[in-house]
C-alpha cells in the first residue's frame, strides 16, 4: 500500500512554476528517496506534504484519505534549514513540540526521556540549546522529529552537518524506524545514503518528476551491460557480440577487461572468456546512483 | 484551538518567567509613585527652607512691609548697613536686604547681601513686596485716599479658577483629565512595550529556523494568535501588577508622609508653582484628581480601558506580528514600524489638544479612526461617559481590528517562509493573494 499518493501537483510562484505535474507514490514501511539538483522542488513538494503551503493543482492522499490537518500527528518533519528555541531547555522544548503534535503530556515525557537516554542526552535535558554542541542540537532536533511517532517522517537532509559518529548514530534510528514500521522520504543529494539506505527513489528536475521506482528496478533499467572480467591472460574477441571497452594489466599478471554485451548471453560471454584464459573474477558493472543521477539530469537539461 | 492553547501558555510562562519582567513589575510602579509623589515631595522640602532676612530700610517706607511666612522671616535693622554686613559675617541672617534712601518716581539701588545666591522665589516674593509697596504709595500721593484704595483691591484666587467644563465640578474635570491622560498613555505604552516583543518574538522564530518545524503541526495563523494572546496576558498580568503595587505604595506614602502635608504642601506651592512649572503642576492635580476619581463613570472608564487596551493591543499587534514575518533581522523592520507608529504617536501628541477640547472636531474624528482610537477614545472616555461616539469607535475598531488580524495572518504565513532580501510593500501586497 502506498502510504503516501501526491497527483499532478502544480504550484507557481510569482516568478517561476516549482512543481509542474509532479505525481509521486511513497510505499509504506519504505525509505524514500527524493532526489534532485539544488532548486529543482523538492522543498516546494515537501512543503505541500506537510501543509505548510497548499498546491494551485492536484492533490495529495495520505493513507488513503485527502491530505488535511488531521494527518499533522502522523507526519513528521526535519526542515533541512532547521533550529530551535535557543534559550528554552531541551526537556521543556521537545515537551512543548511532542504536545503540540498532539500527545498527552505522560506519554510526550516517557518517550522523550526514553530518546534523551538513547541518544546520549540525558544530562542535557535541563540545559538551554545554546550550551549544547551543534550535533548535540541535531540530536535534540531528530528528537523532535520522531517523538510523536509518525507514521510518516520526512527528512530534509538529514546528514548535513553531522559528524561521521553522529551520522551512523541516526542511520540506525533511521533503520531502526524502518524495521518498526514507520515511512521515511528522505531528501537528498548525497548519493552515497540514497545507495546505502533507500528502497525507493523519485527524481525531480526542473520542476518536474523525472524517474521513479524501487532502486533495484532503476538500477536495472539502467544497466549497461559491461562486465568487469578478471584472467589470468588477456582475452580478445572476433565475433561483434562482445566487445572489449579497456583492458588492462593488475599486479600478478591478472588482467582487467571491461567488456560490454551487444549480441549473446552473459552464459555466452563467459564461456567465450574460459576458452581464452582462466576466469579470476566476473561481475556486471551496476551503476551507481550517482551516475544514474547524472545522467538522467543531463539527458533533461536540454 | 487545542495548540493555540499551547503555545499561549508557552509564550506567556516564558515571559512571565523572565527576570526582566520581575523587574519591570517592580520598577513601574516605584517610578509610577515617583511622578505622582516628587513634585508635592519637593515642594515640601522647598518650603522648609528656611531664612532669616535683615532688612535696612534707609527710606523708612517699608515699616510692617515684610510680612513673615513659613519660609521667610523678616528684621527691621535701624543701624548702618556696615553693622549690618558685620551681623551677616557672624551668620546672626541669612541675608541683607538694603533698602536706600530712595526717590518714589525713581527707585533704584535695591541690594541683596548674603553668601548665598538668593532663589529665584525669594527673590521675587522680595521684590513683589517692594513692588507693591511702592505702587501703594505713588497712587496715595497722586491723590488717592487709603481707604479708597482698599476699597480697590480684589482679592482674588487664582488657584480655585479652572478650566472646568459648564456645569461641571472643577475637581471632576481634574479627575477625569487624570484618568483620561494616564489610561491612554498606558493603552500607548503597552501597545508599543508588548507590541514590538510580539515583533521580536516572531523573528526570533523565523532566524531560529525553528518557524518550519512549527508550522508542520501548527497552522500558522494560530501560531501567530497564540503568540498575540500569550504576550497579551503577559501584558495584563504586568499591569495588575502594577495597579496593586502602584495603590499600595500610594497608600503606603500618604500614610507616612501624612495626606494633610502633601495637601499643605499642595496649597503653598501652588500659586507660585503653577505658573513656574507646569510639569509640576499638572503632578499635584494628578494627586488631587485621585482623591476626585469617584466623581467619574468608573464602571465604563474601566470597561473602556480594558475594551481598548485589548482591541488597540491586538489590532496593532496583528500589525507587529506581520512586521516581524517580513522582516530577518531588527534594522529591515525600521522601514516598517515607522508607518505602524506613526498613528500611535500622533495620537498621543494630539492628547493634549483633544484633552483640552474632547467633544471637538480633532476630537471626534481622531477617536473613530481606529488607529488613533484606543489611545484618543479612552482618553475622552472618562468625559464623556458612555455615548454614541463610543460605540462607535468602538465598532468600527471591532471591524478594523478584525480586519487587520486577517491581514496580517495573510501576509505571516507567507513571510515566515521568506529568506533572504528585504521585501517591499509591493511584494508582501502579492504575498497577500498566495495560496496558503
Amino acid at each position: 500500500m502506498n502510504i503516501l499518493e501526491a497527483n499532478h501537483l502544480v504550484k507557481r510562484y510569482a516568478e517561476h512554476t516549482a512543481l509542474q505535474d509532479v505525481s509521486i507514490a511513497v510505499p509504506q514501511g519504505q525509505i524514500y528517496g527524493l532526489l534532485g539538483p539544488n532548486g529543482a522542488g523538492k522543498t516546494s513538494l515537501i512543503r505541500i506534504i506537510t501543509q505548510i503551503t497548499a498546491p494551485d493543482e492536484g492533490t495529495v492522499n495520505f493513507m488513503n484519505e485527502p491530505l488535511s490537518p488531521v494527518h499533522h500527528q502522523q507526519i513528521g518533519y526535519l526542515p533541512e534549514e532547521r533550529g530551535l528555541y535557543r534559550k528554552s531547555k531541551v526537556g521543556e522544548q521537545l515537551m512543548y513540540l511532542a504536545q503540540l503534535r498532539g500527545m498527552k503530556e505522560i506519554e510526550a515525557r516517557r518517550r522523550i526521556r526514553a530518546w534523551l537516554e538513547r541518544l546520549g542526552l540525558m544530562d542535557w535535558a535541563d540545559k538551554n540549546v545554546e550550551d549544547l554542541s551543534k550535533g548535540m542540537q541535531q540530536k535534540v532536533q531528530f528528537i523532535a522529529t520522531v517523538v510523536h511517532q509518525p507514521l510518516l517522517i520526512i527528512l530534509d537532509e538529514p546528514f548535513s552537518g553531522f559528524d561521521p559518529v553522529n551520522s551512523n548514530l541516526i542511520r540506525d534510528e533511521i533503520l531502526e524506524l524502518r524495521r518498526q514500521g514507520s515511512t521515511i522520504i528522505f531528501s537528498t543529494h548525497r548519493m552515497d545514503t540514497v545507495e546505502e539506505l533507500c528502497d525507493y527513489v523519485g527524481l525531480i528536475h526542473r520542476s518536474r518528476k523525472v524517474l521513479e521506482g524501487k532502486k533495484t528496478d532503476i538500477k536495472n533499467a539502467y544497466k549497461t551491460h559491461i562486465f568487469i572480467v578478471e584472467t589470468d591472460a588477456p582475452v580478445a574477441f572476433t565475433e561483434n557480440g562482445y566487445e572489449v571497452l579497456q583492458s588492462e594489466q593488475l599486479e600478478g599478471a591478472i588482467y582487467r577487461h571491461l567488456i560490454k554485451i551487444h549480441a549473446g548471453t552473459t552464459n555466452g560471454l563467459l564461456q567465450a572468456c574460459m576458452a581464452q584464459a582462466n576466469i579470476v573474477s566476473f561481475r556486471e558493472q551496476i551503476p551507481d546512483m550517482h551516475e544514474i543521477f547524472i545522467r538522467v539530469v543531463a539527458a533533461h537539461s536540454n | 484551538m487545542n495548540n493555540i492553547w499551547l503555545i499561549v501558555q508557552r509564550e506567556y510562562l516564558i515571559r512571565v518567567r523572565k527576570k526582566t519582567f520581575l523587574i519591570m513589575s517592580i520598577l513601574g510602579p516605584i517610578l509610577f509613585g515617583a511622578i505622582l509623589f516628587v513634585p508635592a515631595l519637593i515642594a515640601v522640602f522647598a518650603s522648609e527652607d528656611n531664612k532669616h532676612i535683615a532688612v535696612v530700610d534707609k527710606s523708612g517706607l517699608f515699616k510692617d512691609k515684610f510680612e513673615n511666612s513659613k519660609s521667610l522671616t523678616f528684621t527691621m535693622l535701624n543701624v548702618d548697613i556696615d553693622q549690618a554686613k558685620a551681623a551677616l559675617k557672624e551668620k546672626k541672617y541669612d541675608g541683607v536686604l538694603l533698602i536706600p534712601a530712595i526717590e518714589l518716581s525713581n527707585p533704584q539701588g535695591f541690594t541683596y547681601f548674603s553668601e548665598e545666591s538668593l532663589s529665584p522665589m525669594t527673590k521675587s516674593n522680595l521684590e513683589r513686596t517692594i513692588r507693591q509697596q511702592i505702587e501703594e504709595l505713588r497712587m496715595i500721593r497722586s491723590g488717592i485716599k487709603k481707604e479708597q484704595l482698599d476699597s480697590l483691591r480684589a482679592k482674588i484666587d487664582i488657584a480655585t479658577v479652572k478650566m472646568g467644563k459648564e456645569g461641571e465640578k472643577a475637581s471632576s474635570s481634574d479627575a477625569a483629565m487624570a484618568v483620561g491622560y494616564i489610561s491612554a498613555f498606558f493603552i500607548y505604552f503597552f501597545i508599543f512595550l508588548y507590541g514590538s516583543q510580539i515583533m521580536r518574538g516572531v523573528m526570533e522564530e523565523k532566524t531560529n529556523r525553528i518557524i518550519e518545524v512549527l508550522i508542520c503541526s501548527v497552522r500558522p495563523f494560530n501560531l501567530m494568535m497564540g503568540k498575540i494572546i500569550g504576550i497579551g496576558a503577559v501584558a495584563l498580568t504586568q499591569f495588575l501588577i502594577w495597579v496593586v503595587l502602584s495603590l499600595g505604595i500610594t497608600i503606603a506614602i500618604s500614610m507616612v508622609l501624612g495626606l494633610d502635608k502633601v495637601a499643605e504642601a499642595r496649597a503653598q506651592g501652588q500659586l507660585e508653582q503653577l505658573q513656574q512649572n507646569p510639569d509640576m503642576a499638572n503632578a499635584i492635580e494628578v494627586s488631587d484628581a485621585i482623591a476626585a476619581v469617584a466623581s467619574i463613570n468608573v464602571p465604563v472608564t474601566i470597561a473602556a480601558f480594558l475594551f481598548f487596551f485589548l482591541a488597540g493591543y491586538l489590532m496593532y499587534g496583528a500589525m507587529f506580528a506581520a512586521i516581524g514575518a517580513a522582516v530577518d533581522n531588527e534594522t529591515d523592520s525600521q522601514q516598517f514600524m515607522l508607518p505602524v507608529s506613526v498613528p500611535l504617536i500622533f495620537a498621543i501628541i494630539s492628547l493634549s489638544a483633544v484633552i483640552a477640547n474632547p467633544n471637538g472636531q480633532l476630537a471626534f474624528w481622531l477617536s473613530i479612526i481606529p488607529l488613533t482610537a484606543p489611545v484618543v477614545m479612552m482618553a475622552r472616555v472618562p468625559f464623556t461617559g458612555a455615548n454614541w461616539e463610543l460605540f462607535l469607535s468602538i465598532a468600527v475598531l471591532i471591524v478594523c481590528f478584525v480586519g487587520m488580524v486577517w491581514l496580517a495572518g495573510r501576509i505571516y504565513r507567507v513571510g515566515i517562509l521568506m529568506y533572504g532580501k528585504k521585501p517591499t510593500y509591493k511584494e508582501i501586497g502579492k504575498w497577500l493573494f498566495y495560496k496558503a
